[in-house]
């Protein structure tokens, strides 16, 4: 098997039940696996919830990461999976001197757009794959952003 | 019927058909021993510390293969019950642990004698439940058995808020149990079978690399059978000891760190592993990149994590190893020879020769090699054995005669000093008629010292054998080997009066120094039928051989030199 990390996104269907993220968390953290991004939502109409992790590690620590996640007793169902569709939230904060319309431009072009407007500054909002919110982070650095928030991947299989 | 969460919790106790539960009372779990003290239907044990209250129920489960039950306060009760957790964890042991918990208005609150239960338990139990609504504990008490029995075996913690046992209710203890995202797979894929059956018809040196899951599945007679049908040799890890037998000629020994020449040889030349409910631990395979290098591998886990863990499988098999091996036998009856591997058995006839399990006895001092020798040649098949953890342990799983699977009980994978005397309380008390020797060290035996007071009250007459060698012996042994004799703090020539010790908690005790006084302190603890301390002076600098140094290769091991032999 090869040692290689590779980037991975793991869907996880999880019973919603209170200690249910911190026996995922736990187990990523005491088994030394890697959390990226965690994000996690209830299923809507059901009792069930959607842990979303984006992680890294070799083919075997990924392998392991799904057989240990199956082990977990409230753990319905582990995608594991090359082909998803991903995608991630950010906000960004801009004071408001720098130029709304090049920066109402640049969210368009990745999803998105202007959110909100205050006195002092104003806040623009993107939704895109997680390499192209990359992008547009390093794109907009030339605005002096004030402040930044991820919002972690979600995923689903094609 | 009405009742409250308390007596809820003993009829479960009571449906699930259990006659022991060790433990100790405090505030946040005394409504449960209201209860208990109204009851007849199981009986208490009083450990003297809740560590010893469920490293005895882990005895207990051990020994019968039943689910072990213990019972905690909130706070330090439950802490110290983590370990107990931990150990039965690690070896895949089958129980519950029932705690209290602060009452639900003051969780969160540093209440007193709180303590995130669930939080710390995670990592060391198989699943954890915290009643939140006095509705759901039927349900959760009937899961948690089931849970903790079934598939790979482990702990299960149920922590209960206090207002939650003293609520009122309806009780109706569920017949059967459905958690859709619990199915363990028992039966092993057909095709992967054939498959592996197909690989052991066209090995040459094939070897049976036998794990604790065989123990855990009784699945030891069918383990034989394949053996002895094929011809084929078996390796035992130390929680398999027992499974084949040591008259058996097919069983090399024990395997790894500190297994046998043969042993290590036959997995370092093997062309085909046969893994049954083993895990390949680190104890077992010294140095991953050279361990069965030659070989493919059959792998048989309930474990599917297991699989692919630490070496890359040829044919994995998840499936109860019991179920697997029936299938496997009859795929292989009528095709293989036994005649097949003869040449590979005499490779290893020829090892064995060479360098056998040996030590040098002597005539001054007791070696405590001998002692185990001679302890089984006292009492055989007849008793069961548990074990601290150190160089005893070792010596015990090396030179016991072991018989039969659930004869010898030790924690493996967490290695804890101080279960092996609560452990046997809980043997003993599962089989009263058999005797019940601790096999321990100067050093372990402290650990759960107090349990002397709960085995003379309840009359638990077990026998603790201590090899005293005045030193934290297999950490000084390492200290000797990779340290420059630096003795840093192994040193325990400070010590109680063991003797003294037991009489004043109301057992016997025997201070022995010769092989005569040995064999007398042996059959004297057995008349008496009380709690027993046998002190036996053995040689203080003996070391455990052979040897693999951590991560090194299994074909590497340090031998005993010649004045060693």
């Amino acid at each position: 098997m090869s040692n290689r990390n590779v980037r991975r996104v793991v869907s996880i269907l999880v019973e919603n039940e209170s200690s249910v993220l911190s026996r995922i968390s736990g187990l990523f953290a005491g088994r030394g696996y890697n959390i990226e991004t965690l994000t996690v939502a209830p299923v809507p109409n059901s009792n069930l919830s959607h842990i979303t992790i984006a992680t890294k590690g070799s083919e075997r620590v990924l392998e392991q990461i799904t057989k240990q996640l199956h082990k977990l007793v409230p753990v319905y169902k582990v995608v594991e999976h090359e082909e998803m569709v991903e995608k991630e939230m950010v906000l960004v904060k801009f004071p408001i001197e720098e130029s709304l319309a090049d920066i109402q431009a640049l969210c368009l072009a990745y999803n998105g757009g202007i959110v909100n407007v205050g006195i002092n500054m104003f806040i623009g909002m993107v939704a895109d794959e997680p390499c192209r919110v990359r992008h547009f982070i390093e794109a907009i650095q030339r605005y002096s952003p004030i402040e930044i928030v991820r919002g972690g991947v979600v995923a689903i299989e094609r | 019927m009405k009742m409250n969460g308390a007596q809820m919790v003993c009829e479960a106790i009571i449906a699930e058909g259990v006659k022991t539960v060790f433990g100790y009372p405090g505030g946040a779990i005394m409504n449960v021993y209201d209860e208990i003290y109204k009851q007849d239907g199981f009986e208490h044990i009083l450990n003297r510390h809740e560590q010893a209250s469920v490293h005895a129920a882990d005895g207990y489960a051990r020994a019968t293969g039943e689910v072990g039950v213990a019972m905690v306060t909130s706070g330090p009760g439950f802490t110290n019950a983590v370990t107990g957790l931990a150990t039965a964890y690690m070896d895949s042991i089958p129980l519950v642990v029932i705690s209290g918990q602060v009452p639900l208005s003051l969780i969160g609150t540093d209440g007193f004698q709180e303590i995130d239960a669930v939080g710390i338990s995670r990592p060391c139990t198989k699943h954890n439940y915290l009643v939140r609504e006095l509705s759901e504990l039927p349900r959760i008490m009937k899961e948690a058995f089931h849970i903790a029995r079934t598939g790979r075996p482990g702990p299960v913690l149920v922590d209960i808020p206090k207002d939650i046992t003293a609520e009122f209710g309806d009780f109706v203890y569920p017949k059967e149990v459905n958690i859709p995202s619990f199915k363990p797979t028992y039966k092993g894929n057909n095709r992967q079978i054939e498959k592996a059956v197909d690989a052991i018809l066209k090995a040459k040196k094939p070897l049976l690399y036998i794990g604790g899951g065989v123990v855990l599945s009784d699945a030891s007679d069918l383990v034989r059978k394949l053996a002895e049908m094929g011809q084929i040799p078996a390796v035992e890890t130390l929680m398999a000891r027992g499974v084949m037998g040591y008259k058996n000629p097919l069983l090399q020994g024990m395997l790894g760190m500190h297994g046998n020449y043969s042993s290590n040889m036959a997995m370092s030349e093997t062309d085909l592993v046969i893994s049954l409910g083993a895990r390949f631990d680190d104890r077992v395979t010294g140095k991953l990149s050279e361990f069965a290098k030659y070989a493919d591998i059959i792998h048989i886990d309930i474990d599917p994590a297991n699989i692919g863990k630490l070496v890359d499988v040829d044919y994995p098999i998840v499936g109860d190893v019991k179920l697997v091996l029936e299938k496997m036998i009859l795929g292989l009856e009528g095709k293989i020879k036994p005649s097949r591997y003869s040449d590979w058995l005499e490779v290893l006839e020829r090892y064995d020769n060479l360098h056998p399990q040996s030590y040098v006895d002597s005539d001054e001092v007791i070696k405590p090699q001998w002692a185990i020798e001679r302890l089984g040649e006292l009492l055989g098949e007849k008793a069961i054995i548990t074990s601290d953890v150190g160089q005893h342990q070792m010596w015990a799983a090396q030179h016991y005669p072991f018989d039969r699977p659930r004869q010898w009980i030790n924690s493996g994978g967490l290695g804890t000093m101080g279960f092996g005397f609560p452990a046997a309380l809980g043997a003993k008390k599962a089989f009263p008629n058999k005797t019940v020797v601790n096999i321990t060290g100067d050093g372990s035996i402290l650990m759960n010292v107090q349990e002397l007071v709960t085995a003379s009250e309840y009359k638990i007459p077990v026998i603790n054998v201590i090899l005293n060698n005045h030193f934290l012996g297999m950490v000084r042994q390492w200290q000797t080997f990779f340290y420059e004799e630096r003795y840093s703090e192994t040193d325990l020539s400070f010590q109680p009066n063991f003797k003294a010790l037991a009489e004043a908690c109301h057992g016997i005790g025997y201070d022995v120094t010769t092989k005569a006084e040995f064999d007398e302190a042996i059959k004297d603890a057995i008349e008496k039928d009380k709690v027993a301390f046998i002190n036996v002076q053995v040689a203080r600098f003996e070391n455990v051989l052979p040897m693999v140094p951590a991560s090194g290769a299994l074909y590497n091991m340090m031998l005993p030199t010649k004045e060693e032999k």
